[in-house]
């Protein structure tokens, strides 16, 4: 009776704290965002609108014009998408399909090494080989540019696609695979037309948040791309200089006196990065959501 | 000029090993919003404190206090295999402003420039953009090119430009190293050339010298004091020049 009551007691209070962990991961968000959104939006009521969408930035004159910002990291993060989503997948393919059972041992946790690298080392690499080697062998001006960022992001996101997409890999059932070979199926056939579709929505979960990992990314961006906040103009804005919105605010929010407008303007740039990475999850979550529905339909 | 507040900080610690200095560095701006939010007992400064800045401290109950505690050469430097040896402040200018994008447009090689600069949270920024770029002149609204490479450490300016042959970059002469050439510079076209250094700063004759700041707030008494007075014995100021900054005296 008594070892009951104390094992119901038990049950009831880790209920409790798991039940807390969970209502206070999302409280958190909440308070983020309502702090960011307290700080930020005032700009709007202190620097037209005008002066916003312009493609000039200058703080410490007036000139708040986050364009090249925006653009700086969107060009950043795709050049890193096309660096890291080709290595990444086809690293995640070999570890969890093709790679004998000893080099999946060995792969994998190294991988995961790699993710847990800190990002200012990498940006000493690129700073001291990636930039002066790009410079020289494309005969750039700069090698600090938003190429040589882009380079390093998709080696920062690779991990973090390869941990998860292998995992999505690595839980399709046997018998998928099993069933392909046996009607004939090459062993490619099989990874391309089989496995990698019914693991689809993981591996487009590894996809974004390879990209959240991009876009987020501070201390290596903001030391190799040179941080002149040029509009991008065509493709050959790859290879100038860039200024990414983190960047912009890791370096100015330590000198800006609490609630003047540039305090301000760097808080909405904070809010427009939280709707990028915001839409980013929400587009992973509907993809993944709208998978789950066509593999309930293929079981019933 | 965190590097001479780190240097005086530890020499006067192993003097008084009772007083602990700590030094945070990360731009004039940096330190005076710390003195301004009463987080800091000092401001280290390189540049003068702001009307604005003033205001607000005084908001706040903080009144600032100003002392001179060294003085500095901002180097204008290229890569040692750049043919340029000497410029105008009016050249430099140009080259900043965007107007000059080729070297050759100064009498040097065939390449593109590449302008490098500290991040505009600097005081060396702020000084360069008013004593260089806009030639002094209060009304000037002249601007950095937007292509101007802006990077926040000393050490990624010396570690470009020693690198790239294309670039033009400045800082503080007690950063400049001997992979960088440093040019010679002219108020105007008619006047000397001269090289940045201690003697040519204290005469007056190099154009682009400032003066290092420290501010407290109101009239430094007890401890703060006490440093503040050692920071302007022959002792302290050799560190000064040691650092390849300039003596007060």
């Amino acid at each position: 009776m008594i070892a009951e009551l104390r094992r119901n007691w038990f049950e009831f209070a880790i209920t409790v704290l798991i039940r807390a962990a969970g209502y206070l991961a999302v409280l958190f968000v909440g308070l983020i965002l309502i702090f960011l959104l307290q700080s930020g939006l005032p700009a709007l009521a202190k620097v037209p609108l005008s002066t916003l969408l312009s493609t000039r930035w200058y703080p410490i004159e007036g000139y708040f014009g986050i364009l090249p910002l925006i653009w700086g990291s969107i060009l950043v993060t795709l050049g890193a998408l096309m660096v890291g989503l080709p290595f990444g997948l086809l690293t995640a393919i070999y570890i969890s399909e093709v790679a004998p059972k000893w080099a999946r041992e060995v792969l994998k946790p190294l991988v995961e090494i790699l993710a847990g690298l800190p990002s200012v080392v990498l940006g000493f690499l690129g700073i001291l080989v990636i930039a002066p080697y790009l410079r020289r062998f494309l005969d750039l001006p700069t090698g600090l540019t938003a190429l040589t960022g882009s380079l390093l992001l998709g080696g920062i996101a690779i991990p973090t696609i390869v941990s998860i997409a292998e995992d999505a890999l690595n839980a399709v059932p046997a018998s998928y695979r099993q069933a392909s070979l046996a009607i004939g199926a090459t062993e490619w056939q099989t990874i391309w037309r089989v496995t990698l579709p019914a693991a689809r929505s993981g591996v487009l979960t590894a996809v974004m948040l390879g990209i959240g990992r991009a876009l987020g990314e501070t201390m290596a961006v903001m030391m190799v791309t040179g941080n002149a906040p040029v509009m991008p103009a065509g493709l050959n804005a790859f290879f100038l200089p860039v200024r990414t919105m983190t960047a912009t605010i890791a370096s100015e929010m330590g000198e800006v006196a609490a609630g003047s407008a540039h305090y301000q303007v760097l808080f909405l740039i904070g809010i427009v990065l939280f709707v990028f990475s915001l839409a980013v999850n929400v587009v992973a979550s509907m993809v993944g959501f709208r998978e789950l529905k066509r593999a309930e339909r293929l079981l019933s | 000029m965190v590097n001479l507040a780190l240097a005086w900080a530890e020499r006067y610690q192993a003097i008084n090993p009772a007083v602990r200095i700590s030094v945070t560095g990360g731009g004039s701006g940096t330190g005076i919003a710390a003195l301004i939010n009463g987080t800091v007992d000092i401001a280290n400064a390189s540049r003068q404190i702001k009307p604005e800045e003033v205001q607000e401290a005084k908001a706040k109950g903080i009144e600032p206090v100003e002392h001179v505690v060294a003085r500095d050469a901002i180097a204008v430097i290229v890569h040692p295999r750049n043919p340029i040896d000497r410029l105008t402040l009016e050249q430099i200018s140009a080259i900043y402003s965007g107007k000059f994008n080729n070297w050759s447009q100064l009498g040097g090689e065939d390449r593109p420039i590449v302008r490098v600069s500290r991040e505009s949270n600097s005081g060396t920024h702020v000084y360069f953009l008013e004593a260089v770029l806009r030639l002094g002149k209060k009304d000037d609204k002249t601007l950095f090119s937007p292509d101007t490479l802006l990077l926040p450490s000393s050490e990624g300016i010396i570690a470009e430009v020693s690198d790239n042959p294309n670039a033009i970059g400045y800082d503080g002469l007690g950063y400049v190293t001997p992979q960088v050439k440093t040019l010679a510079v002219a108020a105007d076209s008619a006047g000397p050339y001269v090289m940045p250094s201690a003697a040519s700063v204290t005469d007056g004759s190099y154009p682009i010298a400032r003066d290092l700041y420290m501010y407290t707030n109101g009239q430094p008494a007890g401890l703060v004091k006490q440093y503040l007075d050692w920071i302007f014995t022959p002792e302290a100021q050799k560190i000064v020049a040691e650092l390849g900054f300039v003596p007060v005296r």
